[in-house]
């Protein structure tokens, strides 16, 4: 019973979320819609005992790739109303394409023959059970080289975000240590000799 | 008695609704982005759901591997984003045709 009332309460609101994320006026508010959003999958992820994913999702999601998007939204000057204009005119088009593929969905799920609504409820893991210690163990033994390659991935991303927003400015003043380091005293010093000037 | 339908017709729902994002926010690059994110949680949603009521761990782990190209996906499409940005002075798709023939 009250796992009911947490499935229907956080999928209200997971929900609700969506809808904001995918109707606000401003994009940081859709950004921040999207965070409520992540919680409450992390929630209801916790549900299905998969702790592990669920933390990950909250500080994977919420902690890097969400302030990564709201600090992008808020450094771009963007014109909100140019942007949303055609709203309105998509709005029926899009709903309808939703709609059916809501109701496409949902008639294969709740099909009686395929029997999706039968499968049993699975057994709660006793107290000891370690989510993450089971993920660990099937990750770095049956998947570790996809493991490795998702590294890899990760890498790729870092070097890729780095080197496309890189810029080199023309007439910057910078130090170069190496030349400073590298300097002798014959190019600095110069030694003039002239006369000693008359007094008059 | 919350079965694996229920969650199953939750991720149907948040899909469809990104869809539909895709559809309403046609012109805003970094809200397609964003509807691009929920969809992959609501793909998510099902891998653990059946991950969960098949009793087999290796639907969490295709999990953990589509967050991190996710991750990677958003770091990249950000940077892409604002080295537009900065060359154009917009992030309207309608004005990014300078590849049409």
């Amino acid at each position: 019973m009250l796992v009911n009332i947490l499935f229907y309460g956080f999928a209200a609101v997971l929900v609700g979320a969506a809808l904001g994320v995918v109707t606000s006026r401003n994009p940081v508010y859709s950004a921040i819609f999207l965070i409520l959003a992540f919680f409450n999958s992390a929630v209801l992820w916790l549900l299905m005992e998969a702790e592990f994913l669920a933390i990950v999702l909250v500080l994977v999601y919420v902690g890097a790739v969400m302030v990564l998007f709201l600090f992008v939204v808020m450094m771009l000057d963007i014109n909100v109303e140019q942007l949303r204009e055609g709203f309105t005119r998509y709005a029926p088009l899009g709903v309808l394409i939703a709609l059916i593929i809501v109701v496409e969905i949902t008639q294969v799920i709740w099909l009686k023959k395929l029997g999706l609504s039968m499968v049993a409820a699975p057994v709660p893991h006793p107290a000891e059970y370690s989510n993450t210690k089971e993920l660990g163990s099937v990750l770095y033994t049956d998947y570790v080289y996809a493991f490795e390659l998702a590294a890899v991935i990760l890498l790729v991303a870092i070097v890729a975000a780095i080197v496309l927003t890189m810029r080199k400015r023309p007439g910057l003043k910078y130090q170069d240590i190496n030349k400073q380091v590298q300097v002798r005293r014959e190019d600095r010093v110069r030694l003039v000799k002239m006369e000693a000037e008359k007094k008059e | 008695m919350i079965g694996l339908p229920h969650y199953l017709t939750l991720a149907a729902l948040l899909f469809s609704i990104a869809v539909a994002g895709i559809f309403l926010n046609r012109k805003n690059v970094i809200l397609l982005l964003m509807c691009i994110e929920l969809m992959l949680l609501a793909v998510n949603f099902n891998f653990i759901a059946f991950s969960r009521y098949l009793n087999d761990v290796g639907g969490q782990v295709f999990v953990f591997f589509i967050l991190t190209v996710a991750a990677a996906e958003a770091a990249i499409g950000l940077a892409i984003l604002v080295v537009l940005f900065r060359s154009r002075r917009t992030i309207n798709v309608e004005d990014l045709d300078t590849m049409k023939g």
